[in-house]
């Protein structure tokens, strides 16, 4: 036998030995749940609110395997001789799990985070068509989508916190002055906006704005001043029938007919959601008058 | 057992030997399971049976028992259909003999241990019986491997047990056992090598499985078989560790000696056998598959000469301390 054989064969005898006597690598998994990285790529859920159906994920997508129907739809001028607006109304966002293939570019390329990674991985199907989740069941997945990290310290303020220092924007051109910060600020900071204030389900993050001095976020006060929407409505062309007098509606009204607007389906269904919809609309037809939230300026400014 | 009436003696010590022939190999066959397992870093099968898989083998005999029975048409049929049991028989009848203590053994034979080697011969032909009988030429490339295997290390094996037999003065296993001491350990090491070595080779386990090799001829000899018949090639197997390791036991351990030995003296061979069984499992685990050549080259180059050496190192010690 060849020198050195003999070692190895006595070095092989010990590595399995010494294996046996340590802890064993198997994951138990159906009994055991792993433990994930706290960013893992399980599952896409999608804040429906958030998405302007603007198709940039389903272009970039290699698979090609996002699917968004939607339509447009005419809003009336606000003030009498304004300009009717248009906006676009999601009907359909699918995604085929089947194709995809995890790479994330989706979630990377929209601009309005209305894609977020949850770690969830246990949706496999028997039938294989079942792997196509409509967008009922990607705004599910939110709920399992965890609370972005920590800032890190030292680093500048989160945009609502430093817009809810300001002036309001009544007083001044600060509001504008505001908006434009939170819109050189980059896209990392407004992600967090976004995030907090329109989807109930993720927790807040440490440094979430505090709530005392700021004006609350998008529930009750858009609605009220969602109101002007319905005095030229008169002379325009309607093109929201229904819905929008719902918006137009106090709050406790609003959320007695709310069933009506979702069967018409031309304003999401989520409360908040409208009336920051509403909001939107005020915002961009620069109503000076109006105190609105940070989010809206930041978005319109994107928009 | 002596007051019972002859009849019912043999037929007792029958279902007694069929019974432990059908358990220590899944026993072994189990132990394999979970110690290749840790080895490996992993659990080993964890469901079947609740507690740790311990009825894996079952379910896996279970399984066998369900999958259909195929003869590959241009098959020598009969022959084809006998080999499992050819290769499986000798190794009951080698189990019959071994004693696992003075009173409990299957038969007691007088020349137990020439019996036990002839018949362990006899398990290959059903090997080569399903390598020529497949109609398949990775079956037959693993039957002539197996026998060239068998031919090259039943000289070593034998010589070995010769060198016991020598120091013990006799050929029957119980009276080997019985003049057996401590220091034998040392005088019949090499002996005890070259016994293991070649007794591995036998079975054809790894590192000395080139029969089998199942990244160059699929499953050797054993290729065309299917179901229960594939199932028993593989009881075979684990049938021959049994008896290779209680034989081990029995002729370089001692046996049944140990503490209590009057009444616990069966255990003794049986934790001794588990022990070397253990080690087969290991050896398997550790270190990779043989060449055919380099497989000859160590029977021949190798353990005869150990052998010999051992025979006549033996024969010495017999006569300079009778
Ligand atoms: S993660 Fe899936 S859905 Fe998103 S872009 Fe990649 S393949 Fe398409
Ligand atoms: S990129 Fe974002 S906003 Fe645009 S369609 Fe896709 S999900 Fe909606």
């Amino acid at each position: 036998m060849a020198d050195g054989m003999i070692p190895g064969l006595v070095r092989g005898l010990a590595t399995t030995a010494r294996s046996l006597t340590r802890h064993t690598h198997t994951a138990e998994y159906p009994d055991v749940s792993p433990a994930l990285p706290p960013r893992s790529r399980g599952v896409i859920a999608l804040t429906e609110e958030n998405c302007t159906s603007c198709m940039l994920c389903a272009r970039e997508c290699p698979d090609w395997c996002i699917y968004i129907d939607s339509h447009k739809e005419e809003l009336p001028a606000t003030t009498p001789g304004g300009r009717a607006r248009q906006r676009n109304v999601l009907d359909r966002f699918a995604i085929d799990f089947s194709l995809c293939m995890y790479c994330g570019i989706c979630i990377e390329v929209c601009p309005f985070d209305a894609l977020h990674w949850s770690p969830e991985f246990e949706y496999a199907e028997v039938d294989i068509r079942d792997l196509l989740h409509e967008k009922d069941r990607l705004g599910a997945w939110m709920a399992t989508v965890p609370a972005p990290p920590a800032l890190d310290p030292g680093s500048a303020d989160p945009a609502e916190v430093t817009a809810a220092a300001k002036p309001a924007r009544g007083s001044a051109g600060a509001a504008g002055a505001a908006g434009a910060a939170g819109g050189t600020r980059g896209v990392g900071l407004p992600t967090r906006v976004r995030r907090e204030t329109a989807t109930a389900t993720t927790p807040p993050a440490p440094t979430a704005a505090p709530t005392a001095q700021p004006q609350p976020a998008t529930e009750a006060e858009p609605a009220t001043e969602a109101a002007p929407t319905t005095e030229p409505a008169g002379d325009q062309t309607r093109v929201m029938p229904a819905a929008e007098r719902t918006a137009a509606l106090p709050v406790a009204e609003r959320t007695a007919t709310l069933p009506a607007a979702e069967q018409t389906s031309v304003l999401p269904p989520a409360d908040g959601a409208e009336a920051e919809q509403a909001a939107d609309e005020a915002a961009a037809q620069g109503d000076s008058t109006q105190v609105l939230p940070t989010v809206s300026t930041d978005e319109e400014g994107r928009e | 057992m002596s007051d019972l009436a002859p009849w019912v003696e043999v037929v007792l010590r029958a279902v007694a030997v069929l019974a432990a022939f059908l358990v220590l190999p899944l026993i072994v066959g189990q132990t394999e399971h979970k110690v290749m397992a840790h080895m490996q870093g992993r659990l080993g099968p964890m469901y079947a049976g609740g507690f740790h898989g311990w009825a894996q083998l079952v379910a896996d005999g279970v399984k066998f028992v369900q999958k259909e029975d195929i003869t590959p048409a241009r098959a020598d049929r009969w022959v084809f259909r006998l080999a499992p049991f050819v290769a499986l028989i000798p190794y009951l009848v080698a189990l019959a003999v071994i004693p696992l203590s003075p009173t409990v053994v299957g038969a007691d034979v007088d020349a137990s241990a020439v019996l036990v080697l002839a018949v362990i011969g006899v398990g290959i032909i059903g090997t080569l019986m399903a390598g020529w009988a497949s109609a398949n030429k990775y079956s037959l490339l693993g039957a002539m491997r197996a026998g060239a295997q068998l031919v090259s290390y039943e000289l070593p094996m034998v010589l070995a047990v010769a060198s016991v037999a020598l120091a013990a003065g006799s050929l029957s296993l119980v009276s080997i056992a019985e003049a057996w001491k401590p220091w034998w350990l040392l005088w019949q090491l090499p002996g005890a090598v070259v016994f293991l070595v070649a007794a591995l080779a036998e079975l054809q386990r790894p590192p000395f499985d080139m029969p089998l090799a199942d990244s160059e001829i699929v499953f050797g000899a054993f290729t065309e078989y299917t179901g229960l018949r594939f199932a028993f090639f593989l009881l075979a197997e684990y049938a021959g560790i049994v008896v290779m390791s209680l034989l081990f036991a029995v002729l370089y351990l001692g046996g049944w000696s140990g503490p209590f030995e009057q009444w616990l003296g069966w255990l003794w061979t049986v934790l001794k056998g588990f022990l070397v069984a253990v080690v087969v499992i290991w050896l398997r685990v550790s270190w990779p598959r043989m060449r055919e050549d380099q497989l000859q080259r160590l029977a021949w180059v190798w353990l005869v000469p150990m052998a010999l050496l051992q025979l006549a190192l033996t024969a010495v010690g017999v006569v300079v301390f009778p």
